[in-house]
């Protein structure tokens, strides 16, 4: 057998016949992208530029550049009041996705559970599974999407190792305040159980003040905190993210990181700390153009009784498809085909989402108005 | 700037009812306020931003900046000078600036001929004008934060987690 067990294991994705059919299809209004539609800010695009310019085209130190993890640090300390040691407690890595995987594999053992409440993004649960451990999958849909301390505690026994911890959440943008998060961390902490706290869309929360986990009283120790710059700086093809976290889960981190990255393009490394350095004004248009998108497209969902939360970040909406009979493939479908509009089916981010869909609003307002028309037609012709 | 100037300067088509939605505000509400900023003049007019490059215009306009040097007048400064130069039709914009000349003048008109006999024959024949000089514009790159471009294609792919 040339393929081994592990990857046999691995479940493919069940919508990928789904996505080639939007990807095959021309003129399509798409509301199912995951990254942002603004390019990267000039100022960031031309630092990347003029590291070319100036023949920085080496390798890096493993962990990234010194002075990008210092940035990191000091940014982290301002916006939150968070100290991360710039040499041992800071790893910069490509994207998140690589920072989930190391994190995973770093602290393991064969069959440790892993909690992943749910609908959450569709690496979580393959990642752990690679890893050697166990997903365990915690419903949060009773609870308006939200995990609750009593939800978290049902899933609680001595085998689970860590939590990965996602907000403002994709697929449902639902975010936590500091008051809820101090109660999911007194459980944690009475656990000790491990935070794996992925904040990609924290500067993307639109009603309060994103909290870091980290920042919760006595979390630090036990949390590994995760951001990069692909979704507030629309910068999601420079793969550029980091991590922070205790030294000797950031020292594992990097033994891997070293071994299959070797380091992150010095490129988007001098880009990322052109972010950090003058990126916070471009960021802080994009989110109120968001936020205003995010009213606009929650109303009219709601409105042409598309039932849906209303999110707290990141720019995605999970409104309810219950109410039309279809299950949320089949309605993606259907609406592919009748009425062009791209959304992603809610069972791809967890089985037992079968009643929703996710729907991007990193989209012109223009899309929005036009697919808004179009997904009232499709429900319209089904009322009759 | 409040938010509904920033919709509207993004795109003026948006209604008071969207831009209601979008801020979460009674449309009501918005409509008066956007009659307020058209009655103080904080906002001007609507217009649509069109490449003129592309617009296959025969009578498409040649565009001149034009650097003025005037004599300042007892009591009203340069502001009555302003005025009789900005209130002919062929200048576009007219702007005060600090340096080695007082005014920039942006004139348009159907040709060099058109351009170079309002300077000839009107601007620099005024009294308190003591000099001028001419830059035609040979090509235009950006207006007004807009970069005159034709857009090209969103290159994202169209559906991803």
């Amino acid at each position: 057998m040339l393929i081994s067990k592990k990857v046999q294991e691995m479940q493919p994705s069940g919508i990928r016949a789904f996505f080639d059919l939007v990807l095959g299809m021309k003129d399509v209004i798409s509301l199912g992208v995951g990254e942002p539609d603004f390019v990267t800010p000039w100022a960031i695009r031309e630092a990347g530029i003029s590291s070319l310019e100036q023949g920085l085209t080496s390798y890096t130190s493993n962990k990234g550049l010194y002075k990008l993890r210092l940035s990191v640090s000091r940014y982290l300390k301002n916006r939150f009041g968070v100290e991360y040691c710039p040499d041992e407690e800071i790893l910069i890595t490509v994207g998140v996705s690589e920072a989930m995987d190391l994190c995973l594999r770093t602290i393991i053992n064969t069959n440790d559970k892993i909690l992943i409440p749910s609908p959450c993004y569709v690496s979580y649960g393959p990642l752990t599974a690679l890893a050697g451990g166990l997903p365990v999958y915690i419903d949060t849909q009773k609870d308006g999407f939200k995990l609750t301390p009593k939800n978290l505690e049902k899933h609680i026994d001595n085998k689970v190792k860590g939590i990965i911890f996602n907000y403002p959440c994709n697929p449902t943008g639902v975010s936590y305040s500091r008051k809820e998060l101090s109660e999911i961390n007194k459980i944690l902490s009475k656990h000790k159980i491990i935070c794996l706290s992925d904040e990609i869309y924290g500067d993307l929360t639109y009603d309060f003040e994103h909290v870091a986990f980290p920042s919760l009283t006595g979390a630090k120790e036990r949390t590994v905190y995760f951001n990069g710059f692909s979704k507030s700086y629309a910068m999601t093809g420079w793969r550029v993210g980091y991590v922070c976290g205790p030294k000797d889960i950031i020292a594992g981190m990097t033994k891997i990181h070293q071994y299959t990255i070797m380091c992150v393009s010095i490129t988007s490394q001098m880009a990322a700390c052109e972010a950090l350095h003058s990126g916070k004004k471009s960021v802080d248009e994009m989110k109120r153009e968001y936020r205003r998108r995010r009213e606009f497209i929650i109303d009219g969902l709601n409105d042409i009784g598309l039932t849906c939360h209303k999110p707290q970040g990141a720019f995605y909406a999970f409104p309810s498809i219950k109410k039309t009979g279809l299950n949320s493939l089949d309605f993606a479908q259907k609406l592919l085909q009748e009425e062009k509009v791209a959304v992603v089916p809610g069972t791809a981010f967890g089985d037992d989402f079968k009643d929703y869909i996710r729907i991007s609003y990193a989209s012109s307002m223009d899309n929005l108005k036009e697919a808004l028309v179009r997904i009232n037609n499709f429900i319209s012709k089904r009322k009759r | 700037m409040d938010e509904i100037l920033e919709i509207l300067e993004k795109d003026a088509r948006s209604t008071p009812e969207e831009i209601a939605k979008m801020l979460k505000k009674n449309p009501k509400e918005i409509k008066d306020k956007i009659k307020k900023y058209e009655k103080e003049g904080v906002i001007l007019k609507y217009k649509a931003v069109i490449n003129k490059a592309l617009a296959c215009d025969e009578e498409s306009r040649l565009r001149a900046l034009i650097e003025v040097n005037i004599v300042p007048q007892k009591d009203v400064g340069f502001d009555k000078i302003a005025e009789r130069i900005y209130s002919f039709p062929e200048v576009s914009s007219c702007y005060l600036i600090s340096g080695t000349y007082d005014l920039l003048l942006v004139v348009e008109g159907k040709n060099i001929h058109t351009v170079s006999s309002f300077v000839a024959e009107k601007l620099s024949c005024l009294e308190n004008v003591r000099g001028t000089t001419t830059h035609f514009l040979l090509k235009k790159y950006k207006e007004d934060g807009v970069i005159l471009k034709h857009k090209e294609e969103n290159k994202r792919i169209a559906i991803s987690y």
